[in-house]
């Protein structure tokens, strides 16, 4: 089969904020770069992002830095953050932010001018750059300019199904267009792994199609580390009605600006239960909360703001025990904030847009005057592939990932704001890297043979036709299967079964058949994905069984203290030579003093 | 309204034509949930652009009866269902399959508009102050998901396919963005002249009609261009003054 060819130095795969980052950083190094994506560019799951991105600018609040950033963002990951990125990240957020200014972003400003932050939940001073709730749209088409400039070949719509190897090494990767269904060959260098997330796994989910695990299992294959993927974060205020809305996002942003979540009862249910870690560092009163939410330096953050994982279980709570809104959720109201501020309305439409927008369209309501119905929703994946934490790249020589499909940054669970500069950080080492990798490495040769075979295997559900499984149903079938089984309370027995189940699927995936010809054959490329969710789905239910505490984002019913013997190793999957997968619990490395100097300082 | 009729355009390349189905519409559905039910019971094969479901990031683009509108946004409670209703791809760019159209022109035309070019930062640091009040008019364009509706439904490109020669309500939203930004130093008034031909447009509005971000793209961007333009090219006097002093100051005119 005769299938195109197409050579780069640096292949990057993925254009959200990561991929663009990353693409930009290998052009300004001078090797050529080829940028591939499923969508279109600037269509990315990043352009979803709304309340902004973390960067201890200190310019709200001059008492942040990046000691108290690298502080907040280990407390929160629960202290199995790679503490080397988490530094690295707290201290370059703030010249990647000011980097983007300089290409053109437009971010909301403070009275002097400046670049303006907002809180977030986790972080202990005002620290997100944002352009009201819309970031990441800001974010991503900002990059996207800068990067149509630069010499960087671009492939929009354009699906990686296979990385081809050489020796040990990445060689390439094979690839299918979406509006021909025509194959290529990327032969490269050097490939930089951007592809977001994981969250169509589950049934609930913030994210996108897209998000169906790509770089996460094309890294499995050959032969990369993936870590820490029992930790899943299900952000605490997903849309809950109407149904068919069931997940899309309503930002921190909400909380951020002074919103409180309510039970039925109408009580502020958060007061109730505030981590003994976090106490010092909340509100004990509303009065205190809302002056915090207003920039009152000296008022604690209200308890609406503790982590995610937090939230999100104590919203689940208040529903399992009765006292939730009538579809399911809590009410997570903005509007009362008129009983604090005039012209409140006006200023709920400034500060929020996106989200006034968003309720009056899809459920018919104004939350300027209305609370919102909310409840917790698939978000983010703080697991990924294992990288270095200064070069980002992974166990095997010449791979790099960055952004939501890396692992180590976030630890057990990701603070609000941290994914958009966790991308630009870590986008642009991962670029530089590749590229000095690209340079330092002779070429690497592609194997045909191995191009051949991953082609018929993408093109056997043709041969199944209609007469083989459907590849919908299967898919519905495992979202419902991990929401139910592996979601945010776990136990040891429903993920056994979750496990079994997974089993059973792959097999059913391996007869999936489609119709059609391979011109934009959406059924075609759910059949592709199948098999990474399958993977990723796995991967997600072993390592939390083998986690036997609850931590971070990952709760268990049957242990749900956190154990001090689970602090000290990250759980490391792995393939094994006949395609089965492996666990390893692998030790942290221990922190330089200077750094554990910062967290004891910062406990106070 | 349980069982809803659907009359969907399907074909290839621009051969094809409408195909009826039926599905059950629940409570809270949107255009795009009913085009993925269909896709999941009866055409597994239909091609679809779509990404965010939450009006964010503008790839779902299609007509709805007859209207340029985002399929995710659309819900259908607000569509009457006496008729069939009808979904057909966006008709000023060339067909690929089913609901999904050729958009690349767009990202060919943004090439060609001059890039942002800062000031001189205004701190020693490296970084400029902006006031919030100067950056509220740039911000409104920047909203712009790049859903193509506005360029669907322009008469220049859609009736007369200009595309060669006139950039579309987008990039003037675009060029808009760039030079009325507060920090930028570039000039694009002689482009949107000559080669990118804002004279073309007759401020119909049906652009800000459609836009889902509410953009008032002819109000706010179209028309203080095109007076830019005419100041810059037709005025005697600015002609002179700027003679003296240069360009002109950014983001007091307009
Ligand atoms: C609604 C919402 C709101 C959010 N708000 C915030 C926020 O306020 N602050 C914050 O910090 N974070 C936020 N996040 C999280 C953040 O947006 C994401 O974690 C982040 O954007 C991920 O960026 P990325 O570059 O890693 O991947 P993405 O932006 O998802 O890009 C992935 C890219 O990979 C491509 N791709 C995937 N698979 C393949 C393949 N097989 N072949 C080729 N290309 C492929 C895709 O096409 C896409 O271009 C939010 C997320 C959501 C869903
Ligand atoms: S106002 Fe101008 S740009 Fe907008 S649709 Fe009419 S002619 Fe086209
Ligand atoms: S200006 Fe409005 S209609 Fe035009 S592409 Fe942007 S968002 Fe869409
Ligand atoms: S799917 Fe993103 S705008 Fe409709």
């Amino acid at each position: 089969m005769s299938v195109e060819r197409i050579e780069h130095d640096v292949l990057v795969i993925g254009a959200g904020g990561a991929g663009l980052r990353a693409a930009i950083a290998a052009a300004d190094a001078g090797v050529r770069v080829g940028l591939v994506c499923k969508s279109l560019l600037g269509k990315a799951h990043t352009v979803m992002a709304e309340g902004g991105m973390a960067a201890a600018m200190g310019h709200v609040d001059d008492r942040d830095n990046w000691r108290v950033h690298f502080a907040d963002t280990m407390r929160g990951g629960q202290y199995l953050n790679n503490w080397r990125m988490a530094e690295l990240h707290a201290k370059e957020a703030p010249d990647r932010v000011r980097e983007l200014e300089a290409w053109g972003a437009v971010f909301d400003r403070t009275a002097d001018g400046r670049i303006l932050q907002r809180n977030f939940g986790g972080h202990r001073y005002p620290r997100l750059a944002h352009v009201g709730d819309r970031t990441g749209l800001e974010m991503i088409r900002t990059l996207q300019d800068h990067a149509i400039h630069q010499a960087i070949d671009v492939h929009m719509e354009v699906t990686v199904s296979a990385l081809l190897m050489d020796g040990g090494r990445v060689a390439g990767a094979l690839a299918y267009d979406r509006e021909r269904g025509r194959f290529r060959v990327f032969a490269c260098k050097a490939i930089v792994l951007a592809t977001g997330g994981v969250g169509r796994a589950f049934r609930i989910t913030s994210n996108s199609w897209e998000y169906t695990a790509d770089g996460h299992a094309l890294a499995w294959r050959a032969g990369a580390e993936l870590m820490d993927m029992e930790f899943v974060q299900f952000h605490p205020t997903g849309m809950v009605w109407p149904p068919s809305v069931r997940g899309i996002l309503v930002t921190e942003g909400v909380r951020g600006e002074g919103g409180v979540l309510r039970n039925s009862q109408g009580k502020r249910f958060m007061f109730e239960d505030i981590p003994e870690n976090y106490r010092n560092q909340t509100a004990d009163s509303e009065e205190e909360g809302w002056r915090y939410t207003q920039g009152d330096k000296a008022a604690r953050r209200p308890p609406e703001l503790l982590t995610r994982d937090h939230v999100a279980r104590c919203i689940q709570r208040e529903v399992r025990e009765g006292r939730g809104s009538p579809h399911g959720g809590v009410f997570l109201d903005i509007a009362w904030i008129k009983e604090r501020i005039p012209n409140a309305p006006e200023h709920i439409r400034k500060k929020l847009p996106s989200m006034y927008h968003q309720f009056m369209q899809l459920a018919n309501i104004d939350i300027t005057t209305t609370p919102m119905e909310v409840g917790p929703t698939t978000h983010y994946v703080m697991g990924g592939v294992r990288v270095d934490g200064d070069s980002q790249m992974s166990t095997v020589p010449g791979l790099f990932a960055a952004g939501e499909c890396a692992a180590g940054l976030h630890g057990a669970n990701r603070l609000g704001g941290n994914s958009l500069s966790d991308l630009l950080v870590f986008g642009r080492r991962a670029g530089e890297h590749a590229a000095t990798f690209a340079r330092e490495n002779p070429g690497a040769r592609v194997n045909q043979g191995e191009v051949d075979a991953a082609v018929s295997a993408a093109l056997a559900p043709f041969d199944r036709g209609a007469g083989g499984e459907a590849p919908y149903q299967i898919q519905h079938e495992l979202q419902d299967m991990m929401q139910e089984l592996v979601g945010i309370v776990r136990t040891e027995d429903e993920m056994a079964r979750a496990l079994a189940g997974v089993a059973r699927l792959r097999e059913r995936a391996a007869r999936v058949g489609v119709q059609g010809n391979r011109e934009y054959n959406p059924g075609w490329h759910t059949a592709l994905d199948l098999d990474n969710l399958l993977i990723i789905s796995e991967a997600i239910g072993r390592a939390a069984i083998e986690r036997k505490e609850s931590r971070g984002g990952h709760f268990r019913d049957d242990y749900p203290e956190k154990d001090p013997a689970y602090a000290s190793f990250n759980i490391v999957v792995k393939r094994g030579a006949d395609g089965s997968m492996h666990l390893e619990r692998r030790p942290i490395p221990p922190m330089p003093d200077e750094l554990k100097a910062i967290i004891e300082e910062q406990k106070a | 309204m349980p069982n809803t009729q659907f009359r969907i355009w399907r074909g290839e390349r621009g051969n094809g034509g409408f195909r009826d189905y039926t599905t059950e519409v629940t409570e809270g559905m949107v255009v795009l949930d009913a085009m993925h039910q269909i896709q999941a019971e009866h055409a597994n094969d239909m091609a679809i652009r779509w990404n965010c479901k939450a009006g964010k990031c503008g790839s779902c683009s299609a007509e709805i009866n007859g209207s340029p509108r985002l399929m995710c946004m659309t819900r259908m409670d607000e569509l009457p269902t006496d008729k069939p209703i009808t979904v057909e791809p966006m008709r000023a760019f060339p067909h690929v399959r089913d609901l999904v159209t050729d958009v690349s022109w767009n990202f060919e035309v943004k090439k060609k508009i001059r890039k942002f070019r800062p000031r001189t930062p205004d701190a020693p640091d490296g970084t400029w102050r902006m006031q919030q009040v100067d950056v509220d008019r740039v911000q409104e364009f920047r909203k712009c998901i790049e859903c193509f509706l506005c360029q669907d439904v322009c008469h220049v490109l859609r009736d007369h396919h200009k595309h060669d020669e006139f950039i579309g309500p987008r990039f003037f939203v675009y060029s808009a963005a760039l030079e009325m930004h507060p920090l930028d130093t570039e000039d694009r008034l002689a482009d949107l002249k000559e080669d990118q031909a804002i004279g073309y447009c007759n401020i119909t509005k049906c652009c800000t009609k459609v836009c889902p971000e509410h953009i008032t793209i002819t109000d706010n961007a179209i028309i203080p261009l095109k007076e830019r333009v005419v100041d810059e090219f037709y005025d005697p006097v600015v002609k002179l003054v700027r003679l003296f002093r240069g360009k002109s100051a950014k983001g007091t005119r307009g």
